[in-house]
């Protein structure tokens, strides 16, 4: 049943692990994140044209603008056709929170939370735990500070420690949860916040002067809205362990 | 606007600012203070400044005429001084991008702009002017950017109002309420890698009747940066955080480049011109004593506020700050503008150059007259 599912879907067994946000909330410095299943690969444009055509009501031409904004898929050719100065297997972008969580659905998936997600791509090819890895960190910003678009086929990279690729150097990628890195403390009554949450606690802590690249996806997925898309904002799948028999 | 770029943009400039601010709250409805005419120091920045200010206790104009767009310059360029008598509405345009230049002969850096230099674009607006700012931020950035313009008066300076993801446009719009020369900056976290890479430039608020006629307008601005390889060294360099946290720059820089203000890219000015420099630092972390060698400024707007200083040798200009500096070249020649902290100027760039055409004044710089021995006593 095992060898099945990774089969159909390239998922791949993460964690369980620790995860230590860069905003905790009081009591949540260290985050337990159970075991979960989550693709291997970023899903391709390949993929995403075949769940289109399965589901036109996700195509560019039908979408409401609730759903997704104008950048939604603009670098395929055309509703339903890639063209050729679209790779196939290099990972999807343009796609909405919307779209991107529709596609996961009708694989019987969702998309990862932050702190799944997080958990994997804490990883280095050695290490579950790579997060104060000065040599894995300036790997990630090699990236990030890479301005462009320019992509490689998935999972041609080395996979990480569970086995994932490309969590870094090709796209970013949607969180489920991508809203609520700062929003857990918000009062909407007076629409003030604990601003303490950000400077006197987040300013000073080590893992903010090391892991800035975190601080980035931070800054990244606070800009987005669910409507939005960008070039170089794409996703992968995740799923709950199967439960497992008594 | 959602509520979270709100807060990412409040812990970005709050950061910055040193986390005292406040939230959403209203700033402070109350009219600042507008510097009165007085016996004791000249006032030339703001003349007719008083007449021009509404009547009511509530500062505020009202854009008469037909929105305008505003120009627009790359340094070392100042656009044209604003011959309107009348607040309007000016509608400015900028595009953050990120992109590999060269920061030195041979060695590549990812700059991240306002504009596509460093510094960014130079804004002229006139005190009063209400100004709709729309920034975009073109598609192939990784990052989101906003802006914190030091002219603005509200939450952010502007920067929780134009949080922007990539291949993303937002607008908001301010009224110029004080005249003076300001810096502009990207807030969004982490803060100082922004500012690092190249995040900054410098709008003009001309107080109403504008500034004292000149012949030559610079913009200059100067910048820290830190790169993991050494000066010099060769390649694609990336920025270094550690150098950055410890304010070890690798290059101390006006204009963003090495270079940018020598050779064929000096200032160029002829004797008897009146000359005034715009002069920004934007950091992100060190202190410029700001100095052109062989010259004396007539006159400093220290800190680019309203009153000016005369007859100053080298003036700071702190990070996230600004100056105005006004002299009148007499002698021909190459003067050279540095930063006095001189280690900078010879070892990580700090240096450009004004040429000044024109004819020979002997009479207030002879040139060498002379060289020879001379009978010296012996030192113990
Ligand atoms: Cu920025």
């Amino acid at each position: 049943m095992k060898i099945f599912l990774l089969v159909l879907a390239s998922m791949t067994t993460v964690g369980p692990g620790l995860w230590r946000p860069l905003y905790p909330a009081e009591g949540e410095e260290e985050i337990t994140v159970p075991a979960f299943e989550l693709d291997e690969a970023a899903v391709t444009h390949r993929q995403f044209l075949e769940f289109v055509q399965e589901h036109p009501e996700w195509r560019r031409d039908n979408v409401g603008s609730l759903f997704a904004d104008e950048g939604y898929l603009d670098s395929w050719a055309g509703p339903g056709e890639l063209g050729s100065s679209v790779g196939r297997g290099h990972p999807v972008s343009g796609v909405s929170w919307w779209a991107a969580r529709a596609y996961c659905s009708s694989r019987d998936a969702r998309l990862p939370t932050e702190a799944e997600w997080e958990l994997a791509a804490q990883a280095s090819t050695e290490e579950a735990d790579a997060s104060e890895d000065p040599e894995h960190l300036a790997q990630i910003l090699a990236w990030y500070s890479r301005p462009g678009n320019q992509t490689d086929p998935v999972a041609h990279s080395e996979p990480n420690f569970w086995g994932v690729y490309d969590l870094h150097g090709q796209v970013w990628e949607w969180v489920d949860d991508y809203a609520s890195a700062l929003v857990a403390n918000d009062n909407r009554e007076d629409g003030t916040v604990d601003i303490t949450r950000f400077c006197g606690a987040g300013a000073i802590t080590a893992s903010l002067k090391i892991d800035y690249a975190a601080f980035m996806r931070i800054a990244f997925r606070s800009s987005l809205q669910a409507d939005s898309t960008t070039r170089n904002l794409g996703f992968r799948c995740a799923r709950d362990l199967p439960k497992e028999a008594p | 606007m959602t509520l979270n770029q709100t807060i990412m943009c409040l812990a970005a400039a709050a950061l910055l600012a040193g986390c005292n601010s406040s939230t959403s709250t209203s700033e402070s409805s109350a009219p600042s203070v507008i510097p009165e005419a007085n016996a004791a120091g000249p006032i030339a920045f703001a003349p007719g400044l008083a007449s021009a200010l509404p009547s009511s206790e509530v500062r505020g104009w009202t854009p008469e005429g037909d929105p305008i767009t505003g120009e627009v310059t790359y340094a070392p360029d100042v656009p044209a001084p604003i011959d309107r008598d009348y607040p309007a509405k000016v509608i400015i345009e900028l595009e953050t991008t990120e992109e590999v230049m060269e920061i030195a002969d041979g060695t590549d850096y990812t700059f991240w702009t306002f504009g596509g230099a460093v510094p960014g674009k130079f804004m002229r607006v006139r005190q009063g002017d209400t100004v709709e700012f729309h920034l975009k931020n073109h598609p192939d950035s990784k990052m989101p950017h906003n802006i914190d313009l030091h002219a603005v008066t509200g939450p952010g300076g502007g920067a929780t109002s134009t949080f922007t993801a990539p291949g993303h446009e937002t607008v908001f719009t301010f009224q110029a309420l004080n005249a003076g020369l300001f810096v502009y900056h990207c807030a969004t976290a982490p803060v100082g890698m922004h500012i690092a890479n190249g995040m900054y430039g410098l709008i003009l608020v001309e107080p109403p009747g504008g500034l004292p006629a000149v012949d030559k307008e610079f913009y200059v601005m100067q910048g820290d940066f830190y790169t993991t390889g050494e000066y010099g060294a060769e390649g694609l360099q990336p920025f270094s955080m550690d150098k950055a946290i410890d304010e070890d720059a690798t290059y101390v820089l006006f204009n963003g480049r090495v270079g940018a203000l020598t050779g064929d890219n000096a200032l160029k000015a002829e004797v008897g011109d009146k000359v005034r420099m715009f002069v920004g630092n934007g950091g992100p972390n060190l202190i410029s004593s700001f100095h052109v060698i062989g010259e004396i400024f007539d006159k400093v707007y220290p800190e680019a506020g309203t009153r000016f200083q005369e007859n100053v040798q080298t003036t700071l200009i702190p990070a996230g700050g600004a100056a105005m500096v006004e002299f009148e070249v007499e002698v021909p020649g190459t003067y050279i503008i540095v930063d006095h902290s001189i280690f900078r100027t010879f070892h990580k760039g700090s240096l450009g150059m004004l040429q000044v055409g024109g004819d020979e004044a002997p009479a207030i710089y002879s040139g060498q007259q002379s060289d020879t021995e001379y009978e010296a006593e012996p030192l113990k």
